[in-house]
């Protein structure tokens, strides 16, 4: 069996006392950072990215998948003690999880989120370990044509599912695509946008674009209105869900973790897509429908489960293709490029401990977080209830920290001051920052493999249709954005969001 | 917020955009379009800034045709305060050196704050510097100068 044997390999390569030691701290850290209010997994993982300079690229990767889970999980623990969503996906979990909890559910809640993540991210670990090398096969078949348009419809599957005014998302995702045109042109050596400045010369780092949009820019824009947080439940009781409680949760969890899985593949997917379709599927599906918005278990159970599974499977793309699928993956990709792995299809065949390591490291860290996180709940609720106004300094340090050690160098800190200068602009204006990274970083990998396609097709733009895998993505790109800017579907969409 | 517009998020968004747009048409007229027969650097941040302009124009002409909700006042003590003791730590820290850097960054960065009291502030600083340097020099072994070039004797 070549996938016990792969994965037996990863195995391996995880289940060193270090690696299981970074893991283990990746999840604590990402968590004790996640249940903070107003910090998602972005800003998580931006601020601990350089907790991990240091270490070895695998070691370095799992440390990694384990903050996000561990930022993931944390956020839902959030979103379900005190009804503060610090991202995306959790809003979902908060709906129903914050009602659990005043109804004096709080406990049960967070255990099936932790089943729910556990088991959703067994399955979805299975379905990369069975998928991946397939995938990696047709990614070695696909050319700088199929590369440019699966990336155009990656960037226009962010616009489609952002929130709010579908312009201006359309339009950050264009300057993100033009920011990231700055520094030297690889092909002609000739400098873009540097105004002279040398820092300039090798571009803007990712890191102090998306540390100064989400960590800075996120800080001023709470400090606007400072209000008290109350934390429902003190003392979270009653952990363990009784047998009638498991029955109710299974078939949400089930089928939250294949619908997640398989929402999580799609470009501009993963675990905030995941979470929405699923809470509309239960809503639909379950007896008691009525019941959601009230405390209902099953809206808590699959979209926990969907998230978590769309997460992990949103690896899919990055490690196959090389292509992140939205803003986390584009943090990941940079942090493997700075530890000189050039994400993509040959990642598996020439470095198959890395490869494999990363995918049962997502395991184990799930199976780290249950263990962990339902015995700490009470180191949770207090990191929760440490005041803003003592919480926040400690975010300015850690991001202005990270940013100066990624070249030593203070220019990244005043660059990153006006980032967070330009990310509170944009929350004030409505304008959503997360599309406009996932640009930032694809930005570079398009022009490149748009500059190639045309070079092997001697300029014919006609290279992008003719080759069927191409043809078909840029059309379910250009159908996907005509049916979003109708204005029937239009409405339908903002519903959909307010729901 | 200017009365005449209806809608000031798509009003500001439109501008910011054809303010970026233009100056990227602006700044990179000079670069090639074509090159060695094929896309010169010029070619895709010329596109990409006219399709920004165009997109801003959209904006900014929705804004005196549909409604929208209003916008919130713009933060600036907030914004002001942060902004600075970033700047200011970015300026100390090779100068005065990582830990003198931090103090001023959490004790800057807290003025920001409604909640501002001095005695916490002061224990917070303290007790963060000490963990950053333990974590980060010592443990992490970042080259991080503790003490920075006023202190070199």
């Amino acid at each position: 069996m070549e996938l016990l044997s792969n994965l037996g390999l990863g195995f391996e390569t995880v289940l060193t006392a270090s690696n299981l030691l970074y893991c283990l701290v990746g999840v604590f850290l990402g968590t004790a950072i996640g249940v903070l209010p107003g910090l998602g997994p972005i800003a998580t993982i931006a601020m601990l990215l350089p907790a991990t300079f240091t270490l070895p690229p695998i070691s370095a990767l799992i440390m990694l998948s384990g903050i996000y889970y561990g930022s993931q999980y944390g956020g839902s623990t959030t979103a379900i003690l005190v009804n503060l969503p610090g991202e995306s996906s959790s809003v979902v979990t908060a709906l129903d999880g914050y009602q659990m909890a005043r109804k004096g559910e709080a406990g049960k809640a967070l255990a099936t989120a932790a089943i729910g993540s556990f088991v959703a991210g067994t399955i979805a670990t299975f379905l990369i370990a069975i998928f991946a090398p397939p995938l990696t096969e047709l990614a070695l078949k696909f050319g700088p044509a199929e590369y440019f348009s699966l990336m155009v419809l990656g960037l226009v599957a962010s616009v489609v599912l952002a929130h709010g005014s579908l312009l201006r998302a359309l339009g950050m995702i264009v300057l993100g695509l033009l920011l990231g045109m700055v520094g030297t042109d690889v092909n002609s050596g000739i400098p873009r946008y540097t105004f002279g400045i040398p820092e300039f010369m090798d571009g803007i780092d990712f890191v102090v674009v998306a540390m100064g949009m989400f960590g800075i820019g996120e800080v001023i824009h709470n400090l606007e209105n400072e209000e008290s947080r109350s934390v429902m439940v003190r003392q979270v009781k009653g952990l363990m869900p009784t047998k009638e409680d498991l029955k109710q949760i299974a078939a949400p969890i089930l089928r939250g973790s294949f619908l997640g899985s398989a929402l999580g593949i799609l470009p501009g997917g993963g675990a905030m897509l995941s979470s929405f379709v699923s809470y509309s599927l239960e809503k639909k599906v379950s007896k008691n429908g009525a019941n959601f918005g009230k405390g209902a278990i099953e809206g808590v159970a699959g979209p926990e489960s969907a998230n978590n599974a769309g997460a992990q499977t949103s690896f899919i793309p990055m490690l196959t293709l090389g292509i992140p699928s939205n803003s986390v993956m584009a943090l990941m990709i940079g942090a493997l490029i700075i530890q000189g792995i050039q994400p993509g299809p040959a990642v598996m065949t020439e470095q198959p401990a890395l490869f494999w390591g990363i995918i049962v490291s997502m395991w184990i860290g799930n199976l780290m977080l249950v263990i962990l996180n339902l015995p700490l709940i009470g180191i949770w609720v207090r990191m929760i209830m440490v005041p803003y106004h003592f919480l926040y300094p400690m975010i300015l340090v850690f991001c202005s920290i990270g940013v100066f050690t990624l070249n030593n160098n203070e220019f990244d800190v005043y660059l990153m001051a006006l980032f967070g200068l330009f990310g509170y602009v944009c929350a004030k204006l409505e304008a959503e920052p997360a599309p406009l990274l996932l640009a930032f970083v694809l930005g570079p990998m398009i022009e490149e493999y748009l500059r190639r396609a045309l070079l092997l097709s001697r300029s014919d733009p006609m290279v992008f249709v003719e080759r069927p895998i191409s043809a078909t993505m840029l059309a379910v790109a250009i159908v996907a954005l005509t049916v979003v800017l109708l204005p029937a579907a239009r409405k339908k969409r903002e519903e959909a969001f307010v729901e | 917020m200017p009365s005449f517009s209806k809608n000031s998020h798509d009003f500001w968004t439109g501008i910011m955009f054809i303010a970026f747009g233009t100056g990227g048409i602006l700044f990179g007229r000079d670069y090639a379009m074509q090159q060695d027969g094929g896309l010169g650097p010029g070619f895709l941040p010329s596109i990409l800034a006219a399709l920004l302009v165009l997109i801003g124009l959209a904006a900014f002409i929705r804004s005196f045709v549909v409604e929208g909700p209003p916008m919130g006042k713009f933060a600036l003590k907030p914004v002001s305060i942060v902004l600075a003791s970033i700047l200011v730590f970015g300026f100390l820290m090779r100068s005065a050196g990582f830990a003198i850097a931090l103090v001023v960054l959490v004790v800057m960065g807290a003025l920001a704050s409604t909640r501002f009291r001095w005695v916490p502030t002061l224990m917070l600083a303290a007790g963060c510097t000490a963990f950053c340097v333990a974590v980060f020099v010592y443990a992490l072994g970042l080259p991080l100068p503790v003490f920075g070039s006023w202190f070199d004797f």
